[in-house]
């Protein structure tokens, strides 16, 4: 037994240098006071929480949240067929999950980049309505809300896919001959039978994608061209632009709270319910 | 309905990949605008003039292969550690460590190696973004190798020590070989995380130690264009061939 001593010895040096300590030191820096030339200084004080209640900063964090959760009931609203039909199947089973897998094997960072290649001003898009006569200016497709949330769906399709895929496999497809059997019609039986048994994909897909997008900070910066500002870019900004640290180390604590109390309740709860 | 989903899932996977398709077509287009003239690799040759984007790629790659060689490591050790016996404390900061928005573990990095230069005469150069990437790797690692652990009879390393091995020789001479494809497949999926990294990296990289995805960004900033079109185009081919050795490595 003293092999699994060492053996965990390095993982916990690094979690506790590179993981615990820089989080105990961004907690103490939002209850310090902001720099005269930025940095941290004493004395402890709590107004950097106490500023997280200004309407500005209220509505940004009220904002990111309402995008997160728009990316999320998209994403599950284009995933679900899309898995359903991967599930149902007979041939090709895999290269479907392959197609799907895929965008995890590409950047990110590219991926949200061939958005801004096609929405832009002088973009595939517009050109090619321009060049069909069907506009005459080219529309304002990039730097809104609604290019952000396409790109924020995009980017985390995939991760609503597979859990929801995961559970349908799963499925004992004589309940679904039962359905039919008893006279439900395709769309009742979809709604009410395979929906609800699909919960436990749903949710973790849920939790996979509305975590990142309520973080994000490349998304809404390349796609929504610094207008769309989510907690991301406040944080960011805080850390160097506005040279603020305390109130930037306000706003990461507040994150962290948010994304462990939905992930730590969500799996209690279901891990209640499987039992 | 059958036939509704077959068409959705037409749709659905045009949706996933044309995007990257039309940027790659027009990584070859000779116009620097979005309309086709005709075929050119220039922009491909105007990648490799271009010194600050060989010297970033240069450093993303060093950065990539020294993390995934660390976090491999350190990572595979873990999990076997923790297969053993399990930690709950390790476990859960483990999985923390992957919920943290990235933008916050970027900004407590930083937050951490300003506070530690304080003292000293250091700066943020390459190894704090590889001691950055080795940070959020190791729950990768650890996840990947500790699902390929749960299809490892643990008889098979009591077999290997009622032979006359001791803790040490079974893992090294059993467990480990028996873990192998599930360790490579752990390297290639940290190898892209890393290589593609832009969040975490542009808040601990110093001025000098600029990575591929910085650089990418910096021009995606000031608007499309071809160049960048070209360079997604070879990332997309170069993490391309990763999948296929990772497919390869499955089977095997």
């Amino acid at each position: 037994m003293k092999l699994r001593f060492w053996f965990l010895l390095p993982s916990r040096i690094w979690m506790v240098a590179l993981f615990a300590a820089p989080f105990a030191i961004v907690l103490a820096y939002s209850f310090l006071t902001r720099g005269t030339y930025g940095g941290v200084e004493k004395p402890w004080t709590i107004e950097a929480y106490q500023r997280l209640a200004d309407p500005l900063y209220l509505t940004i964090l009220l904002r990111s949240f309402l995008m997160a959760l728009a990316a999320t009931v998209l994403c599950l609203v284009f995933a679900f067929p899309a898995a359903l039909f991967i599930s149902r199947a007979t041939r090709h089973k895999n290269l479907y999950l392959q197609l799907v897998m895929l965008p995890f094997w590409t950047s990110f960072l590219v991926r949200t980049y061939a958005w801004l290649f096609l929405l832009r001003d002088t973009g595939l898009i517009n050109m090619t309505l321009q060049s069909l006569g069907i506009i005459h200016a080219p529309l304002q497709l990039l730097y809104n809300d609604g290019a952000v949330l396409l790109g924020l769906v995009y980017g985390y399709l995939p991760f609503m896919v597979l859990p929801i895929y995961a559970t349908l496999e799963r499925m004992d497809p004589s309940l679904i001959e039962a359905a039919a059997d008893l006279g439900a019609r395709p769309i009742a039986t979809l709604f009410r039978v395979i929906v609800p048994l699909s919960r436990p994909g749903i949710v973790a897909g849920s939790v996979l994608v509305f975590i990142p997008c309520l973080g994000a900070y490349l998304t809404p910066d390349l796609l929504g061209g610094g207008r769309t500002v989510l907690v991301g870019n406040l944080v960011q900004n805080q850390f160097t632009n506005a040279r603020d640290w305390p109130f930037g180390s306000a706003v990461s604590m507040l994150l962290m709270a948010l994304v462990t109390l939905l992930v730590w309740g969500l799996l209690r709860r279901e891990s209640e319910q499987l039992g | 309905m059958k036939r509704w989903l077959a068409v959705y899932a037409v749709a659905f996977f045009a949706f996933l990949h044309l995007p990257l398709l039309t940027l790659s077509v027009f990584s070859f287009n000779s116009s620097r605008f979005t309309t086709w003239e005709h075929f050119s690799l220039d922009w491909y040759r105007a990648i490799f003039r271009d010194p600050q984007l060989i010297e970033a790629t240069w450093n993303s790659v060093i950065v990539a292969l020294v993390s995934t060689a660390i976090s491999t490591v350190i990572g595979t050790l873990c999990a076997y550690g923790l297969w053993k016996r399990g930690s709950k404390l390790l476990t859960g900061s483990l999985y923390l460590s992957l919920v943290t928005p990235e933008i916050v573990t970027g900004v407590s990095l930083l937050a951490l190696f300003q506070w530690s230069f304080r003292s000293m005469h250091w700066h943020l150069g390459l190894y704090t973004v590889v001691l950055a990437h080795v940070a959020f790797s190791i729950s990768y690692v650890v996840i990947v190798i500790s699902a390929r652990l749960r299809t490892v009879s643990p008889s098979l390393e009591e077999a290997a020590m009622d032979l006359g091995a001791n803790e040490w020789e079974a893992f090294f001479y059993v467990m480990l070989p028996a873990l192998g494809p599930g360790i490579i497949a752990a390297a290639l999926l940290v190898l892209t995380v890393s290589f593609d990294d832009f969040v975490i990296t542009s808040m601990v990289a110093g001025v000098d130690s600029e990575t591929l995805p910085m650089v990418i960004y910096a021009m995606a900033r000031r608007g499309a264009s071809p160049v960048i079109n070209a360079i997604s185009a070879l990332v997309t081919v170069f993490f391309g061939i990763l999948i296929l050795i990772s497919q390869q490595v499955r089977e095997a």
